[in-house]
């Protein structure tokens, strides 16, 4: 059924279809409707739920952990402040290898109050070990909440959806809202391997000593390495059954390019408008938009990016005394290539400022007319 | 109950969280205690608040009296503290 929905409310028919079982969270702007859905689908019994009222974030995702150990497909939802409450337990739901599946829309960190987007918040929980999806549209955002299901629960991850505060949280779209059916089929009820069980106790998460510690990082490792292909995998079923594919990256005309712009989320939206404006103009420009963070697409990355004369990259976040996130681990993927095109990075729209087409124009008109990057981050409409 | 820890050879035989990797059966921790609580059952009168106040839940129940289990319990002076009877006293681990 198509129905005209916020990204908000997309996360939560997300967590609906996906049959969550148990449901904890806290409200932040610019979350709230997430869960305020949520919270009335449980009240109405359209979803059966458990939702668990918490009193912090912090809580929410320890609930979510408790109930997803005890064998539960779980949900959560939070943003900026909230999320990083919760970071500690993040860390506990990967240890513990949960698949707990949580929202977060970005919003740029206090002080000073803002409740506008930028992606610090989730780059800051990038080394946790969950998975990152950023979203580009709420129909990415609804399907790759099912997605996220079949993926975490198949490689024991937790995974988080990404998405843009207000550009996306706040801005209703046509999202086609799959049959329950559909959905079903698609993704079947949740079977724990290990679960808190009475007749068969065991001691969880207890002291580990260096023995056997550091092989339990490695199984990490493998399992975010096995998830790049769990992810390749369910979004091709996803095509199959529903019509729509998402895989680790979403190329756009890069195959002749010349130039290719990086980006993530919201702003790949608008520069997927700007790769056809110019190439209307005859600019062999194209578009690599980021879809996963972590794992980060390394070897897609540098195997459609290598062939290209020059690489743009836009950041709506910065690492603070290095560079934006998404250039930092674009140039990281090409350093071992042979040939590898020189790599801008541009630090755009933090704090919810607007990445409008011009900006994105002047970002492929600066790389253009340099033959290298003359620096590492390149300020884009800041009031100097 | 029979012995829940496991052992592994390789990284392969895990399973992929720490699970039972220790266990509180092997794991003996009343090694730490260098003062242990005796429960004077003369006095006792059966309240049962070292069971319910023990951290650790180092206090068993047997035939309706307080046992203080030594193999977990650290000597933290909790039970001596609360016991309304006076019937629990601190003494030096030799």
């Amino acid at each position: 059924m198509r129905k005209v929905i916020m990204g908000n409310h997309a996360l939560s028919y997300g967590a609906m279809l996906s049959r969550a079982e148990v449901i904890a969270a806290y409200p932040i702007t610019p979350q709230t409707e997430v869960v305020e859905l949520l919270s009335e689908m449980c009240a109405n019994g359209i979803l059966k739920a458990k939702f668990i009222k918490v009193e912090s974030e912090h809580s929410a995702m320890a609930a979510c952990v408790g109930a997803s150990a005890a064998g539960a497909r779980t949900f959560t939802a939070t943003s900026s402040q909230g999320l990083a409450l919760m970071h500690e337990v993040l860390h506990w739901a990967v240890g513990a290898r949960l698949p707990v599946v949580m929202g977060n829309i970005n919003r740029a960190f206090a002080p000073p109050w803002s409740i506008w987007t930028e992606q610090n918040d989730s780059i800051a929980q990038r080394d946790t070990g969950w998975i990152q999806i950023y979203a580009s549209s709420n129909q990415e955002v609804l399907d790759s909440v099912i997605q996220a299901y079949k993926v975490a629960e198949k490689v024991l991850l937790p995974a988080m959806i990404v998405l843009d505060a207000f550009v996306l949280s706040h801005t209703s779209e046509v999202v086609d809202v799959p049959e329950q059916e559909k959905v079903d089929a698609y993704l079947p009820p949740y079977e724990p391997r290990y679960k808190l069980d009475p007749d068969d106790p065991h001691a969880f998460g207890g002291l580990t000593k260096p023995d056997w510690y550091y092989e339990l990082r490695y199984q990490i490792e493998q399992a975010m390495e096995e998830a790049k292909n769990v992810i390749e995998e369910t979004g091709k079923e996803f095509e199959e059954r529903f019509g729509r594919y998402y895989g680790m990256v979403e190329e756009y005309k890069t195959e002749d390019a010349e130039l290719i712009l990086v980006a993530s989320s919201t702003i790949a939206s608008t520069a997927r408008v700007v790769v056809d404006m110019l190439r209307e103009e005859g600019k062999k420009v194209g578009l690599l938009r980021i879809r996963v963070l972590r794992p980060f697409p390394k070897e897609k990355v540098a195997m459609i990016l290598k062939n290209a004369k020059k690489v743009a990259v836009i950041d709506r976040n910065i690492s603070f005394g290095m560079s934006g996130a998404f250039y930092a681990e674009t140039k990281a993927a090409l350093y071992n290539e042979k040939d590898k095109p020189p790599i801008w990075g541009y630090i755009a729209g933090l704090g919810g400022r607007d990445v409008r087409i011009e900006d994105i124009k002047g970002i492929i008109e600066n790389t253009y007319k340099e033959d290298n990057p003359k620096k590492d981050i390149y300020w884009i409409g800041v009031k100097l | 109950m029979e012995e829940k820890e496991i052992r592994f050879k390789s990284v392969k035989d895990m399973p992929p969280m720490a699970m039972s990797l220790g266990t509180m059966r092997i794991n003996k921790t009343g090694t730490w205690r260098n003062i242990k609580p005796v429960i004077d059952y003369d006095k006792c009168i059966k309240c049962m608040f070292c069971w319910k106040f023990c951290p650790d839940a180092s206090v068993d129940i047997k035939d309706e009296l307080p046992v203080i289990n030594y193999d977990y319990c650290k000597g933290c002076g909790i039970c001596a503290a609360e016991c309304p009877a006076q019937a629990i006293e601190m003494v030096k681990e030799e």
